[in-house]
């Protein structure tokens, strides 16, 4: 246990020196605003695909509505921030509530389905809640919910996104995560040794969903706009794709993963047909070479290359 | 027009566009019940079935049916192309992987047409002239009888090849159980080759009719009916070929009265409702029988 938390106080001093360093960069104006940018998007990307993989690489079940939650945190933040006037960090928070209420409300009853039903069933929520969404003129209806202040920069984007990625690593560690893990090796095997399997499917189900509403949040604070087309099921295939590239099941392998989708597509942007032209050549080729994703379920940091780097035993 | 009159009419038109996700979800469900793979590249055989149909006939200047024929034989080859190279190599991989490639073959098609044809809409031309017939309380336009005559002809025959044939039987057998079937001398990759050919081939005649239906087809015309047909073969029991069509007939139906007498912008969200529903109340669809989950 002590070695864990000498490993996570390292981790943490590591990510402060990049966070740092990349601050200065940004007030030194060597990076630029399109950079900026991209670098929030990575942050925002990195929290959608730790908090999926809770729920698909952890827990086994496979949700193609993660843009859904998403939707749900970026509308109820925006409408916060714009109508009532809350401090942006209550608008996180009770972004993750609401957005935790209803991955909850929607985990309960589809629990029960497994496999391709499930993933089929979250697909259809997930557009469910976006076309809801588009129909409420309060929020904007088709047209978005615009005037949003930009409250997002880099160093709220990147201390929420550390403040997640530590609170899924220390859940998958607990007896929480092990409950998941056993869920999603055999569900039946683990009903059996007495894992209450709907509590942990609905648990790993709210957390995700939850931390999904906060990446929704920053991401609305992020473009002055949130608009119901930025919710569609190809951006929850678009989550799935980062995880499945780092690895279920391996949180350094969906940072990896969020970070190297996000990058290869801001690189690309000034095509935008020859970019998904390589980015499905990408995927395919991945899918034939290394199906378990870049890491697998290994951690990069309990590589030993790594632990001999970090001292850490 | 009163409410009668329209709900009539709302009903021919959800047959019409019934139609269209019965002749999708006959290929969904077959691929589904062969390699229990949901094909999300599907949707995107469609369209490309309705851009080659557009081709035929505004290049080539053929009518109608031969370029029905051509885009269905030339898609079906695509679709054995893409089972070859894509799908193929993965047989033994994780469900997941096969997943993921699938909507990396969506996603390839879909970008490397608007590649080549740009994201404009296409006007398909104005092959059929409108000539309405008044049936009883329905009115039928002639571009509706033909999507109703093809789909029922496609139907016909699909249901010869698979209940009447040899290589049908060994269709349902390897649907059945692959790995008997492959022991009983079953050649299982050519049939699931030839099982991908005709769902694309009849993907590609739902393209080509929507195409003269609705006068206009885009690269991204095939992820929403894509979806939407899955939903019509889980809805009537995937796997099951006469739930595929009824399934889809239904959907058809149901979007139409929703957006006749409710919102239009509400249509996608019926279809989606209705998944949601067979899935908590009878997640083997209409038509499926219960099996019992062993350990």
């Amino acid at each position: 246990m002590n070695s864990l938390r000498k490993l996570d106080a390292k981790a943490i001093i590591i990510s402060l020196i990049g966070f740092a360093i990349l601050q200065g960069l940004l007030t030194a104006d060597i990076l630029d605003n399109f950079w900026e940018l991209n670098m929030i998007l990575i942050c925002i990307n990195i929290i959608l695909a730790v908090s999926l993989n809770l729920i698909n690489g952890y827990t086994g079940q496979l949700s193609l509505g993660h843009a859904g939650f998403m939707a749900v945190g970026a509308y109820t933040g925006a409408v916060l921030t714009v109508n009532f006037h809350t401090p942006f960090l209550i608008s996180i928070i009770i972004s993750f509530v609401t957005a935790a209420i209803l991955g909850a409300m929607i985990g309960l009853p589809t629990i029960r389905l497994s496999g391709d039903y499930l993933a089929i069933a979250t697909l259809g929520l997930g557009e469910i809640i976006r076309i809801v969404i588009m129909n409420v003129n309060y929020v904007g209806g088709a047209a978005g919910f615009m005037g949003i202040p930009k409250y997002t920069t880099f160093a709220w984007a990147f201390f929420v996104m550390l403040f997640v990625v530590f609170f899924i690593k220390n859940y998958v560690n607990s007896s929480f995560g092990r409950a998941c893990i056993a869920i999603r090796e055999n569900e039946i095997a683990a009903e059996t040794m007495g894992v209450n399997t709907t509590k942990y499917k609905v648990l790993a189900f709210m957390v995700g969903a939850g931390f999904a509403g906060v990446a929704g949040c920053l991401f609305g604070h992020t473009f002055y706009i949130v608009h119901p087309s930025s919710f569609t099921f190809l951006a929850s295939f678009n989550y799935v794709i980062m995880i499945v590239m780092g690895g279920l099941g391996s949180i350094t392998g969906s940072i990896a993963g969020a970070f190297i989708l996000t990058t290869v597509s801001a690189l690309l942007s000034a095509w935008p047909e020859l970019r998904m032209i390589i980015y499905a050549v990408i995927l395919i080729l991945l899918m034939f070479y290394r199906p378990q994703g870049l890491f697998g379920n290994i951690e990069l940091t309990s590589l030993p290359i790594f632990k001999r780097f970090k001292g850490g035993k | 027009m009163g409410i009668m009159d329209q709900f009539f009419q709302q009903l021919i038109n959800g047959i019409s566009l019934g139609s269209i996700y019965a002749l999708i979800a006959l290929g969904y469900t077959m691929v589904y019940g062969i390699m229990k793979l949901i094909n999300f590249a599907h949707g995107d055989i469609y369209m490309v079935g309705g851009y080659v149909g557009f081709f035929c006939i505004t290049i080539m200047h053929l009518p109608v049916l031969p370029a029905l024929v051509i885009s269905m034989v030339l898609t079906g080859l695509l679709g054995i192309l893409i089972e070859r190279i894509a799908y193929r190599p993965l047989r033994s991989a994780p469900r997941l992987s096969v997943l993921i490639t699938a909507i990396g073959v969506s996603f390839f098609l879909e970008y490397t047409m608007m590649y080549f044809v740009t994201p404009q809409p296409r006007t398909f031309p104005h092959i059929l002239s409108d000539v309405a017939y008044h049936i009883g309380p329905f009115v039928v336009n002639n571009q509706q009888i033909m999507i109703f005559a093809i789909t029922i002809i496609l139907m016909a025959l699909l249901t010869y090849i698979v209940q009447f044939t040899k290589t049908g039987k060994a269709m349902r057998a390897v649907s059945f159980d692959t790995e008997a079937a492959q022991l009983m001398g079953i050649n299982a990759n050519r049939i699931i080759s030839f099982t991908f050919g005709i769902g694309s081939a009849l993907a590609a005649a739902a393209g080509v009719l929507v195409g003269i239906y609705y006068n206009s087809i885009d690269p991204l015309m095939g992820i929403m009916p894509g979806l939407k047909a899955f939903v019509a073969a889980v809805l009537g029991g995937i796997g099951i070929l006469p739930g595929a069509a009824a399934g889809g007939i239904i959907l058809g139906i149901v979007e139409a009265l929703v957006s006749g007498f409710i919102s239009s912008t509400f249509r996608d969200a019926a279809a989606f409702a209705i998944l949601i529903l067979v899935l908590l109340f009878k997640p083997t669809g209409l038509l499926g029988k219960n099996t019992n989950e062993k350990v």
